[in-house]
């Protein structure tokens, strides 16, 4: 799959945002006033700013509204109905603590949900396509939900919370790496199946289509990275896991816990990178490119 | 809504003869021309006549080469022509947010809605079949449309009132009817030829299918005058052996 910037952006930051949320709706820190403010600001930069980042893919963005219609059949329309859900919730609640100094906790309840709905929601978009075996699996969302409560923990300085919930969003990612590989082989979809020639003989690519590019090559069959995926499998797990997890333990500075979130960001990126670029749509198949 | 209906009164769609498709794209070429002006947007192109040239196209002709085990068979070239396959199990239509793919009830063909498409591309995302591509120009995505603005278009003729890549096919490899009618011709076509689906495992339960290339005949062994066709002479004899000889002497 395209690796598109906006997408990898968008599924990172409301990630980390909602994760925020979340622990910020269950009282982690108990905070009022302005340092409330402090860490609402951040969560809903991020949040928002992922949510916004995410129309950037659209052909027709001004039309975006529409996406709320299919709550009942489409896991996209799920997501934008929590996503609203969870910053109406969060909004009011954030006020309560900030300008009233009081902490309506059943409303942070009902807002840390929604914004783990949100959360869900993302990932079930990327989950639901058969298409795609190597997101086509139910450890995806626990990948998505445990990298979110993980962050969240880490910004919202819950620190042993954040230690145990950073070797657990590991130890997910390496699940869903290892699973993932060998997805599209289990699928049983592969030119044989794609073709309905395989009982001839063994199918090969011929000649494509078209000379030049077009929308299925550009958007599914991307190739380029994947002969350094194992290279930034390490690099984006030393970043997301194991260097924050070294700054959480050594005595506790805002400076080292400041390294320790830019790091948890920077793998996150690279691995949601790769999330997106190693992804085989089995239309690839057609153009002999698997 | 974006909910797919439980059964569709017709199954519409096309019956397509891997043995007979020539792959000379005519039908790639009429589908754009008939659909580029007429249902929705047209298809655009981007750089036409550029070095890195792309457009938009409905149906697309791939060509494989299947080589059989047994040591001996000549290799095969098979055009595959592959458009949408309007599955009866569309995961392109449930995964829309916005209500803009649908599936009709009266006759099963997958369509979008372009006013309500927001280009999001979940929809090509979600076929296994690459059959639906987003406009570059209109930022809406666009599909085979079955040329519901032919099929049931009193003002043409009534030989044109079928999809313009059926209309247009010079080899007779495509076919247009109710695949949900046993006693239709494409029903009995496809029960006669064994008419196949593409990735049956991916749940779609397609409604067009595709007729298998026929089994090869293998050549005889005509025993009968090769023995007479024998060469007479291996070596040179008589006056062209000595010339030789001769020759090679020198």
């Amino acid at each position: 799959m395209h690796p598109a910037p906006s997408v990898i952006f968008f599924t990172v930051f409301s990630g980390l945002g909602f994760g925020l949320l979340t622990w910020l709706g269950l009282g982690y820190p108990s905070v009022t006033g302005w340092t409330a403010f402090a860490f609402f600001a951040i969560a809903y930069a991020m949040a928002v700013g992922g949510l916004l980042s995410s129309t950037f893919h659209l052909g027709r963005p001004e039309r975006a509204i529409k996406a709320f219609t299919q709550w009942r059949s489409s896991w996209l329309s799920r997501e934008a109905w929590c996503a609203v859900g969870a910053l109406v919730a969060m909004g009011l609640y954030g006020a309560g603590l900030v300008f009233l100094g009081e902490r309506y906790s059943l409303l942070g309840i009902i807002g840390a949900a929604l914004s783990m709905a949100t959360v869900f929601t993302t990932s079930m978009i990327y989950t639901q396509l058969k298409t795609i075996p190597r997101w086509n699996m139910p450890v995806t969302p626990v990948k998505f939900l445990s990298l979110s409560l993980a962050g969240g923990a880490l910004l919202s300085g819950q620190v042993t919370a954040a230690l145990v919930l950073l070797i657990i969003a590991g130890a997910v990612q390496l699940l869903t790496w290892s699973m993932g590989d060998k997805a599209l082989a289990a699928s049983g979809t592969d030119m044989a199946s794609a073709t309905g020639l395989g009982g001839i003989g063994k199918v090969r690519a011929f000649e494509p289509p078209h000379t030049g590019t077009n929308y299925l090559l550009r958007e599914f069959v991307h190739e380029i990275g994947r002969k350094h995926s194992q290279k930034l499998r390490i690099i984006s797990l030393v970043l997301m896991v194991a260097l924050p997890v070294i700054l959480l333990a050594l005595p506790f500075s805002h400076f080292l816990a400041l390294l320790a979130v830019i790091s948890h960001v920077a793998g996150v990126l690279t691995a949601r990178w790769l999330f997106f670029a190693e992804a085989e749509h089995v239309v690839g198949l057609y153009y002999g490119k698997r | 809504m974006t909910t797919l209906p439980t059964q569709t009164d017709k199954k519409l769609g096309l019956v397509i003869d891997l043995d007979t498709c020539v792959g000379c794209h005519a039908c790639v070429i009429s589908c754009k021309g008939w659909n580029t002006e007429n249902y929705g947007a047209p298809l655009s192109d981007q750089n036409a006549y550029g070095a890195d040239n792309s457009g938009t196209f409905l149906n697309r002709v791939h060509s494989f080469e299947v080589q059989p085990e047994a040591a001996d068979a000549a290799a095969q070239l098979i055009h595959f022509p592959k458009s949408c396959l309007h599955c009866e199990d569309a995961p392109c239509v449930t995964v829309c947010p916005t209500g803009a793919s649908y599936k009709r009830v009266e006759d099963g063909i997958v369509l979008v809605n372009e006013s309500d498409c927001i280009g999001c591309g979940l929809c090509a995302w979600a076929c296994p079949y690459g059959a639906r591509e987003l406009d570059q120009a209109e930022g809406v995505m666009k599909k085979c449309t079955l040329c519901v603005d032919r099929i049931y278009n009193e003002n043409l003729p009534e030989e044109d009132r079928q999809p313009a890549c059926v209309r247009t096919c010079p080899a007779g490899a495509r076919h247009f009817g109710d695949l949900g009618d046993p006693d239709s011709d494409v029903s009995k076509l496809v029960a006669e030829r064994g008419g196949m689906d593409l990735m049956p495992e991916q749940g779609t339960k397609p409604v067009n299918k595709y007729l298998p290339p026929r089994p090869k005949d293998a050549m005889p062994e005509f025993d009968v005058l090769a023995p007479f066709l024998e060469p007479v002479a291996q070596e040179p004899k008589g006056f062209l052996g000595w010339l030789d000889k001769t020759l090679e002497k020198l």
